[in-house]
């Protein structure tokens, strides 16, 4: 099975414009990548569907533009990536 | 059905809290049929996928006690496959396919007779009502078109 990164990365390339070799661990998925809000929502949705989980982007959004967590905990590839297997780790 | 209204459900016939089917009557006559198309009177399809939007929406209305707005985000394989016409009787069905953080997607069709209109998937990004009156008017015609208000209250 390839790692949570790796297939995140395979669904953005597949749902965005973005090339998938564009895409490192340290890439963030809005400020680097420049995906727009309308492919994020199929990006999340494939997520979603792909790793059996709720990705809680509007949880994740309001930590943010309350400055409870930094922009990097959820949307740098790594991190986003982490936070995927704790959610599928919780489910479990 | 009044297609210059954008008001496409005639009324609900079943909800569940994950599958709604709505009916419409395609009225016999309207402004957008002089248009479209002279001499051939049709529905268009961005009419069909308005309708079948709204029922979607209904539906993830009820799911939500009529907290939040779904706003049409994307049409995803969309296919219209038959023509509708002035005085078809339209039976509109639409369920969940995934309820996510903020956005939802349905799998919605339109069938007339038992034969096959239209169908599509779609996304909608689910946000807060934008103005208390566009809440108001949603509350309103969902009761006119017959969602109970228990049903609105226990679906969460």
């Amino acid at each position: 099975m390839a790692s949570a990164f790796e297939r995140i990365a395979d669904i953005i390339a597949e749902n965005s414009e973005v090339k998938r070799d564009a895409i490192t661990p340290d890439s963030h998925v809005i400020n680097d990548l420049g995906i727009d809000s309308l492919d994020f929502l199929d990006i999340v949705f494939a997520i979603d569907k792909a790793f059996g989980i709720k990705v809680p982007v509007e949880a994740w959004t309001q930590e943010v533009n309350a400055g409870t967590a930094p922009p990097e905990k959820y949307f740098v590839m790594k991190n986003l990536a982490t936070r995927v297997e704790e959610l599928v780790a919780a489910k479990a | 059905m009044l297609l210059e209204y954008f008001s496409m459900i005639d009324r609900v016939v079943s909800l569940a809290p994950e599958a709604i089917t709505a009916a419409s009557r395609v009225p016999d006559a309207s402004p957008v049929f002089e248009g479209h198309f002279p001499g051939h009177p049709l529905v268009p399809g961005v009419l069909l996928i308005e309708t079948m939007a709204q029922a979607s929406g209904y539906l993830l209305l009820s799911r939500i006690g009529f907290s939040r707005m779904p706003f049409l985000a994307s049409v995803k394989e969309a296919k219209l496959r038959s023509f509708v016409a002035p005085q078809a009787e339209l039976t509109i069905d639409a369920t969940l396919v995934h309820d996510g953080s903020g956005y939802a997607v349905t799998s919605a069709r339109i069938t007339a007779g038992g034969k096959r209109i239209c169908d599509a998937e779609l996304t909608f990004r689910i946000m807060d009502f934008p103005d208390p009156r566009l809440e108001e008017a949603m509350r309103k015609r969902a009761a006119e078109i017959g969602m109970s208000a228990t049903v609105m209250k226990n679906d969460h």
